[in-house]
């Protein structure tokens, strides 16, 4: 499937250099190649494709073959910024070409327009840094709209009253309701709610060169063996590649990106597979490498001008990190669902995206879907009703008993913004290259807790209406380990409370752009790709224009 | 066997499903029979690559009491310990060092436990279960696919959770031998399935416009 590309040599200046190739780097790079624009993109992990995709839950989910790997990348965790943070494993990413789009769910709600306006609408909550986006979901709309066409998003427009207003329908319809999805949609509405059917950016029908999902089961954690998750490997990186201005340059991990002595960047100083070092020159560089990622090559690139990293004026480049809040609980039914096969979720439920916080007592709001994403393995792990004997007769009972009668609702939530909740480099522990390790400091808000038992009681209520046999959850905790990487280069007007402006442009760095879960400055309800994409075709436009208004090159 | 199925979703690529279908699939029939040939060269090795004769006794016998054989097949009948066998020989080598410290362990439990007997092996289910016992921390060590793994853990657990890999992953993998771990869950062996999946959407309509409430009653 690798079409040919361009080879340019590191010392030839070209247009943009995208460090990662994931849901923002992978769109980045085929807008600006197809705009005209000569274009390297350095990924840090393999390209892979879907011959090397398999159903080896081993190898992909204990090995990481597809995600950071943490011997090579070691992280470490403390709760606040008085502790020593300790080595432990505390983030997980896609590293791979399509980054984390390869392995995700594909759970593709749209931000409503609350998740731009939420501190004017609520005012500030104390000890918080909630803001409002520079930008509204009305700016944002025709970009969602051109995600799901580009990439393919299958739904059923209109089916949410919840839903912020669309300028297209859904390219092709829903996925077919599971068994989980149809207990789920029974049960919500005995309860007066609304749920609907799930946008997913999976294929329902196919399109040139990619298959529809065949339902194989093995879909979150692992790459698509035929192209029916519409990562951006399976879509924009091919797009890219076609322009014949695009190289994906694989295996080649970033850790400085150099600038001038006008304080201009110059391009990127990377690693090779075998650790030789090399500088791609390029008129301006986008960073594309995720809301964990991001930050740290930012913190890496200090010397004297940007003595506290690049971009960094406003001391909060890492910082203000939100990961979500929620959790899964998990019941048991009479019958066969059979949720192992296909796809994870085909029922969502908004009722409570946006609580008022005078009723509740707290701030947030969040989602439900209906799924199963276990495979035979991490079920056997994690899919257990509590207090089954972890082997033994009853062990083994327990599992031909519960693999094909289990779902899950997923509670998904917002998280606050926190300045202490931050990415930043640990002052001892190093990666395999020698460079410092990513530090984690977590602490969740307690509202972001109480949102999510708050969350659970509803997921029990449904699974009590719908007559499970059981249901089962564990309380709220809070977070040690980070998949939703968001917030930690946010956007805003004023350079004092963000690290980018609403063109990505970084306010201290005229040629260095930032696109991904690092710019979100709300968390949303628990689904922030589609939202990462949308910002990346805006974020395409907005540097398009600024370079034909030669307003990037020195 | 893994060839069998692989081979049973091309004849269905091919046949079952429209030619449309095929045709927009055609790199993932590519991608499918890579997938055969890797499977094939990863059968069940006929010797022991780590284990010594001795120790796949010893091993075979704890596997057994994890997933135990009644009437299904259990950890025994599925050669989990050629699964272990493979891993700690290849991409499992970093787990080496916790067998081979951990099986002596466990005899002198035995031995400490059972005077009379000098092996895991020799001894009764019943008095086998209370050796593994003896070792079970009943910690949460992996919930769950994709939460953080403890960085070291003892030769129980550890044994534990390769003997429920061993049982339940792909039987293209070299583990599972014959599917009968996926037949005791109840998990088809098939690579493509099409919806109705289980009991609960069989009958369902299709997606309708929710029923004002006062139609409801």
């Amino acid at each position: 499937m690798m079409v040919d590309q361009p080879h340019y040599k590191t010392s030839d200046e070209v247009d943009f250099v995208i460090i990662g190739s994931g849901a923002a780097g992978g769109i980045l790079a085929k807008e600006l190649s197809t705009n005209g624009f000569r274009v390297v993109v350095l990924e840090q992990g393999p390209y892979l494709t879907e011959a090397d995709f398999n159903h080896n839950e081993i190898e992909v989910l204990a090995q990481d073959k597809l995600t950071n790997h943490p011997k090579l990348q070691p992280n470490t965790f403390r709760r606040t910024p008085d502790e020593k943070a300790k080595p432990q494993r505390a983030v997980l990413y896609g590293r791979c070409v399509g980054g984390t789009s390869v392995h995700f769910t594909a759970n593709f709600w749209r931000f409503h327009e609350i998740d731009f306006v939420e501190r004017t609408k609520n005012g500030p909550i104390a000890g918080t840094g909630l803001m409002d986006w520079p930008i509204t979901y009305a700016d944002l709309e025709p970009y969602y709209t051109k995600v799901e066409w580009e990439i393919g998003v299958s739904g059923l427009a209109g089916a949410s009253p919840f839903d912020p207003p669309r300028s297209k329908p859904y390219p092709m319809p829903p996925l077919p309701a599971k068994s989980s999805g149809v207990i789920f949609e029974w049960a919500a509405r005995k309860l007066g709610w609304h749920p609907f059917p799930a946008p997913m950016a999976i294929l329902s029908q196919p399109r040139p060169g990619r298959s529809a999902c065949i339902n194989c089961g093995f879909c979150l954690g692992f790459g698509c063996e035929v192209g029916a998750k519409s990562s951006s490997l399976a879509t924009v990186i091919r797009m890219a590649e076609r322009t014949g201005r695009c190289e994906i340059r694989p295996n080649s991990y970033v850790h400085r990106i150099e600038t001038d002595a006008s304080g201009r960047a110059v391009g990127a100083v990377y690693f090779d597979e075998k650790r030789d070092t090399h500088l791609q020159n390029a008129k301006a560089v986008v960073v594309c490498a995720n809301g964990a990622e991001t930050p740290r090559l930012l913190l890496l690139s200090a010397n004297k001008q940007f003595p506290h990293g690049l971009a960094n004026s406003s001391g909060l480049v890492g910082k203000y990190l939100m990961i979500n809040s929620g959790g899964v609980v998990t019941g048991q039914f009479e019958h066969p669902l059979n949720d192992y096969k296909g796809f994870a979720v085909s029922r969502v439920l908004h009722d409570f995206y946006e609580l008022d916080p005078q009723e509740v007592g707290f701030y947030g709001g969040g989602g439900l879907d209906a799924r199963f994403d276990f495979t035979p393995i991490s079920f056997a792990n994690g899919g257990l009703p509590p207090g089954t004997p972890r082997w033994g007769k009853d062990f083994k009972a327990a599992l031909a008993d519960g693999f094909n009668r289990t779902m899950e609702i997923f509670c998904h939530g917002t998280s606050l913004p926190l300045e202490n909740n931050s990415f930043s480099l640990d002052p001892d522990l190093r990666d395999a290259w020698g460079l410092p390790a990513l530090r984690l400091t977590y602490k969740d808000h307690p509202d972001d807790l109480k949102l999510g038992n708050w969350m659970f009681d509803r997921a029990h209520e449904i699974f009590a209406a719908a007559n499970a046999q059981k249901s089962w959850s564990f309380p709220a905790r809070e977070q040690q380990f980070a998949v939703h990487l968001l917030g930690t280069c946010r956007m805003g007007n004023d350079p004092k409370t963000s690290v980018i402006n609403s063109d990505h442009r970084t306010h201290d760095v005229k040629n260095l752009f930032l696109c991904d879960g690092s710019s979100l400055v709300t968390s949303g309800r628990g689904q922030p790709t589609m939202t990462i994409e949308a910002l990346a075709f805006r974020a395409a436009d907005r540097i398009t224009a600024l370079a034909k208004r030669g307003e990037i090159s020195a | 066997m893994n060839e069998l199925n692989r081979r049973n979703f091309l004849l269905r690529a091919g046949t079952g499903l429209s030619a449309a279908w095929v045709s927009a699939n055609w790199p993932a029939l590519l991608s499918a029979a890579t997938h055969a040939q890797n499977a094939a060269k990863a059968a069940t090795p006929p010797k022991f690559e780590f284990f010594t004769p001795e120790e796949a006794v010893e091993i075979e016998a704890i596997t057994a009491r994890i997933i135990p054989t009644d009437d299904t097949p259990g950890a025994r009948e599925a050669g989990v310990v050629y699964f272990i066998d493979r891993s700690l020989a290849t991409f499992g080598a970093d787990d080496q060092k916790t067998y081979r410290e951990g099986l002596p362990d466990l005899q002198a439990r035995v031995k400490e436990m059972f005077p009379s007997v000098s092996k895991f092996s020799g001894l009764a289910a019943e008095q086998q279960d209370k050796v593994l016992h003896s070792f079970d921390e009943s910690s949460n060590a992996t919930r769950r696919a994709f939460r953080a793994r403890p960085v070291a853990q003892n030769f129980f657990e550890t044994l534990r959770q390769h003997t429920i890999a061993g049982f339940l992953i792909d039987p293209d993998y070299g583990g599972n031998h014959d599917g009968v771990g996926w037949k005791l869950i109840g998990r088809e062996r098939e690579h493509v399935f099409q919806a109705p999946f289980g009991y609960y959407d069989k009958y369902y309509p299709g997606w309708q416009p929710v029923v004002k409430e006062a139609d409801e009653k």
